[in-house]
């Protein structure tokens, strides 16, 4: 019997050492000096030698800790983790944060650059005044296509109903960026309330499952190389990412509009330098530095001069600059309120059907 | 053996475990805040809504698939307990140790290994094409087969090691009596072995079920979110909605099936607790 329960403790241990998510979780934060900054971001989402250039500039260490939804950091901030001072949410989640009380408010006087904001991006209904937030990097979601198998340029999302393209086609695992495509498709809102709307537009997206391969936010730009799938909804950004890696890869955002995003620099009300946190904002948003993380992450940046400086190839690729004629159509994503819930339950139905 | 020698664990379990499950259990009564706070009216809207058959149809639906994993895994730990525990004892470690290895790497990485084995370009189809096998490649990936095929794997070990540990323990020389007396193969199994690893099956299948009824990164990895095990639900309340009143009434629905179904099972194979 000794044996017995020893060997299903020894189970136990394994189970627990098999499946532990994260450990680093910024544990060290309690042992925060004054000259270490602490910056929260998604991650992969740090040009390349910039944390360094800013640690020898500022003559301070900074410490990257990074999340993968602006769920996960809202949750994590939410939960009382502090000691970050820099983070990046996305467009709607600045104002549930602002809401929530956790953001500082910016002194503009220390962040010059924020008058250099692409035309698009000022003064955007969810921070108007750039009272806790900047935007940083930005884009769009559209559609990525293998052009050597979907052959007629698709210009519409109606490609992604197509049954010729059945078991070829990945989707965002996103319950609201799923529900725009159907919703836009209706020639609705995406950020709907109506009941009844958002009944049709669950039903529009159960007619379309059995053509999808899978619903992926993190893996279709390897999909769309591999040639597993080759009509992709996603973001931009990967998709540019897959291009470079297989040429025959195309972005197209389709003429019924769809999301329009900015990820924002905010400064923490719990940051315990904020000075400093302001000077870094200023910093990512330079013009030079702007450009470096464009051209490496593939994502536009929010800085209209950094346009220049960005290499020809980046800037006409309309899945990082997407063209103005293509921004009149999109869409906010916004907080849609209690309605929340009647998107949870469609996206749950959806997921069983 | 004085008591006090608990007291380290019991009041760890109780500042760690049993306090924050408590909360849970009170969180699970109150209800989600417009901002995905939490709004202390308590009631039990979150179980009343819970009653709905779309929430029934995903606690079934995970059921199926633990009980299908479980027997998976005792079909194939089974031989395999079996030839460890029977084999010479510096074999034994070398075959233990096999089975662990995997531990020795993260979960994630593993089932990420599975998505470049099943993919269509993968080994799997790399192998059944170039022998000549198949034509057409075979379309695994992101199907209910393919987040079967990581449960079992992910969750063999458990199985095979309460089982060699049952098995080793067996008395050879009941067996040979058995066979010495004309039972046949079948019945000395039935008859014999099979009563005296009881314990050891019991272990295996527990350990199994339960994790795999949790499970979710393998259905949203293998089965490419196409569908949702409790694990989802639970995770895509709490993280996604961020309501977490329904995800923890989600959390202890789960929990209470799990108790009953295990002491219910403890009866039924005559076990005392």
């Amino acid at each position: 019997m000794v044996k017995f329960f020893s060997m299903l403790l020894l189970c136990s241990v394994l189970y627990l050492a098999g499946c532990q998510p994260d450990a680093d979780d910024a544990a060290q934060k309690t042992t925060q000096t004054s000259r270490t900054l602490y910056y929260f971001t998604w991650s992969d989402y740090v040009g390349p030698g910039l944390l360094a250039d800013f640690e020898r500039e500022a003559g301070v260490k900074v410490v990257v800790d990074t999340f993968s939804s602006n769920e996960e950091l809202l949750g994590k901030l939410q939960s009382g983790a502090t000691g970050y001072d820099v983070a990046v949410p996305s467009d709607y989640m600045v104002s549930i944060m602002a809401q929530q009380g956790l953001l500082a408010e910016l002194d503009l006087a220390k962040i010059p650059n924020v008058d250099l904001l692409e035309e698009q991006l000022q003064r955007l209904p969810f921070d108007p005044d750039y009272r806790h937030s900047i935007p940083y990097l930005w884009g769009t979601v559209g559609i990525g296509y293998d052009s050597d198998v979907v052959q007629t340029p698709p210009d519409s999302w109606s490609v992604l109903w197509d049954p010729q393209y059945k078991g070829k086609i990945s989707m965002l695992n996103d319950q609201r960026e799923v529900f725009a495509v159907a919703l836009r498709s209706m020639g609705k809102s995406l950020n709907s309330r109506d009941p009844a709307t958002i009944e049709s537009a669950k039903a529009k997206l159960l007619s379309q499952k059995p053509l999808v391969r899978l619903y992926t936010s993190e893996l279709y730009d390897q999909l769309l190389v591999s040639g597993e799938v080759v009509l992709a909804h996603g973001w931009g950004g990967p998709v540019a990412r897959a291009m470079a890696e297989r040429p025959s890869i195309k972005y197209v955002v389709p003429k019924e509009g769809g999301t329009i995003w900015a990820d924002c620099l905010v400064v923490l009300k719990s940051s315990r330098n904020k000075d400093l946190a302001m000077q870094f904002v200023n910093y990512l948003l330079d013009r030079e530095v702007a450009a470096r993380t464009t051209e490496r992450l593939l994502f536009a940046s929010s800085n209209r001069e950094a346009r220049a400086l960005v290499p020809a190839h980046v800037l006409e690729n309309p899945a990082i600059y997407p063209p103005d004629s293509v921004i009149d159509r999109m869409e906010w994503i916004t907080d849609v309120g209690e309605a929340i819930k009647l998107y949870d339950r469609a996206w749950t139905e959806l997921k069983l059907g | 053996m004085p008591d006090w020698l608990l007291a380290p664990t019991l009041l760890w379990m109780g500042v760690f475990f049993f306090a924050p499950l408590f909360l849970m259990l009170i969180i699970s009564f109150a209800s989600r805040g417009t901002y995905g706070g939490i709004e202390w009216t308590l009631s039990f809207a979150n179980y009343r809504a819970l009653a709905d058959t779309l929430y029934l149809q995903i606690y079934f639906r995970s059921l199926v698939f633990a009980t299908i994993t479980t027997a998976l895994c005792l079909l194939l730990g089974f031989p395999l307990a079996y030839h460890i525990a029977r084999a010479p004892a510096r074999w034994q470690g070398v075959w233990l140790i096999l089975v662990m290895i995997p531990f020795w790497t993260n979960f994630l990485v593993r089932t990420y290994a599975w998505i470049f084995i099943l993919r269509t370009e993968g080994l799997l189809n790399t192998v059944v094409m170039g022998l000549g096998l198949r034509q057409d490649p075979i379309e695994i990936l992101y199907t209910d087969a393919a987040v079967l095929i990581g449960l079992v794997y992910g969750y063999l070990p458990f199985m095979v090691l309460p089982l060699y540990a049952a098995i080793e323990r067996l008395d050879v020389s009941v067996v040979e009596a058995a066979w010495d007396l004309y039972a046949s193969g079948w019945s000395v199994f039935w008859r014999v072995v099979l009563p005296l690893v009881k314990p050891g099956v019991i272990a295996g299948c527990l350990l199994v079920f339960i994790p795999s009824l949790g499970a979710f990164i393998t259905p949203d990895l293998l089965g490419g979110a196409r569908s949702m095990m409790v694990g989802n639900l639970i995770q895509h309340e709490y993280l996604v909605i961020r309501d977490w009143p329904f995800g923890s009434a989600v959390a202890f629905v789960l929990m209470g099936m799990v108790m009953l179904g295990v002491v219910g099972y403890l009866k039924l194979s005559g076990r005392k607790m």
